[in-house]
């Protein structure tokens, strides 16, 4: 077991959770991140899909790195990831259908969604297996906790509500409380993106530009 | 012909790729710092998009969609290949880009120069694809539409890139807060500008 979890292996593991997280310090995969997380179930299931995704589909490039030619990897890679896709999307359509129906096309283009690509050719054409399913754990978490946030904030403050459930209370609603409209708006998941990342690099001064 | 135009016009400007559903951010993201490379970038966007996005709606229409493949004979009537669209519309849209990457290559160095790097990126630009998966979602009816679509997709994809390109550079001189420098400062100019996009929402053609 010491050697399945070494040193490297938790670095691959946390690295991307804060320091190296996808979304907030790489830009990868922003596209599905703002598009969902109007409320936060369907974030919760994106960012799980994701997770899932980004570990098998590097442990399988990883497997056939050596075997696939330089000029046509983009390709293999993409064939490889879409099968992936396709079995979580058909998945969700038989066990979870409302959630597969607000999230439309956002599953398919997970195929597309650069983190993939991004781990598959940083990460998976270069190392061993077992370090690159950990990778894309990392990876995929460090995506959902950020999808996770956005999703929380926008569903509490938009909705009054959280997975579905009442959160704030009648009372409030009764002494004049509003939900804000505009956090269900698709400008809100960027606003609250880049405080977000306001936040993120205020601490970490590192990773502050120029 | 109506259809075709009003098509073209909401693509453009009330479905915006980029300020109503986030597609193609990344690069979005990434080469946004000069007006330039962005125009590029968007035209080669056009470009893949046009391209590829016809091909898909025919094969969506006859080949994938449920009893499509009724022309083969009797026997096929009732099959529904819809769950390959995934991997058929990434493998045109893959196959597609390096081919037009060879071509320009050949025909066109001095635009292959200038677009080199991103031709293979847009391979897994979210917008072509999103463009595919919408189709699919829309079922227009006759390939004119799919085409207008893709056109107007695709152009106000670049309104997109070049608008912010253009604001990123003005911002060169201007004093932001060191934490929201760069990336911070770009999200909330996009959202103000994806803000400013939603007054087209109520427009009727």
């Amino acid at each position: 077991m010491s050697k399945l979890f070494s040193e490297k292996t938790k670095q691959v593991f946390l690295g991307p959770l804060s320091k190296n997280n996808p979304i907030a310090v790489q830009v990868l995969g922003i596209c599905s991140a703002l598009a969902v997380t109007a409320n936060l179930k369907p974030a919760l299931v994106m960012g799980i899909s994701v997770t899932i995704i980004v570990a098998f589909s590097n442990v399988i490039i990883s497997l056939l790195r050596n075997t696939i030619p330089n000029r046509i990897r983009i390709i293999v890679q993409l064939v490889v990831v879409a099968a992936l896709v396709t079995i979580v999307s058909e998945i969700l359509k038989a066990y979870a259908y409302d959630v597969s129906v607000k999230l439309s096309v956002y599953i398919g283009l997970i195929i597309t969604n650069c983190i993939l690509m991004g781990r598959l050719e940083a990460f998976a054409m270069g190392n061993k297996p077992w370090e690159s399913f950990i990778d894309g754990l990392g990876n995929g978490f460090g995506y959902a906790v950020i999808l996770i946030i956005v999703g929380f904030v926008r569903e509490l403050f938009g909705a009054g509500s959280l997975l579905g459930y009442r959160i704030v209370p009648q009372s409030f609603y009764d002494a004049g409380y509003m939900n804000n409209g505009l956090m269900m708006m698709p400008p809100m998941a960027l606003i609250i993106l880049a405080c977000i990342i306001w936040v993120h690099r205020a601490k970490n001064k590192d990773l502050q530009e120029k | 012909m109506e259809n075709i135009a009003s098509i073209f016009v909401k693509s453009i400007f009330v479905d915006n790729m980029i300020f109503a559903f986030f597609l193609g951010m990344c690069s979005y993201l990434a080469v946004s710092k000069n007006v330039k490379t962005s125009l590029g970038l968007g035209v080669a966007v056009i470009f893949v998009l046009v391209i590829t996005l016809p091909i898909n709606y025919l094969l969506e229409v006859h080949v994938l969609k449920e009893g499509a493949l009724a022309w083969l004979g009797d026997g096929f009537r009732d099959l529904d290949l819809s769950y390959l669209a995934f991997i058929l519309f990434i493998a045109v849209i893959a196959a597609m880009t390096q081919l037009v990457e060879m071509a320009v290559e050949k025909f066109s160095p001095s635009l292959y120069a200038s677009l080199g790097i991103f031709l293979p990126l847009i391979a897994v630009n979210c917008a072509i694809m999103g463009g595919s998966l919408f189709m699919q979602q829309r079922a227009f009816n006759n390939v004119g539409e799919a085409t207008s679509y893709a056109l107007g997709s695709g152009v106000g994809w670049m309104l997109a890139i070049v608008g912010l390109a253009a604001i990123r550079e003005k911002m060169e001189y201007s004093d932001v807060p060191a934490p929201l420098r760069g990336l911070g400062i770009t999200f909330i100019t996009v959202a103000l500008m994806a803000l400013a996009f939603m007054s087209f929402s109520g427009l009727k053609i």
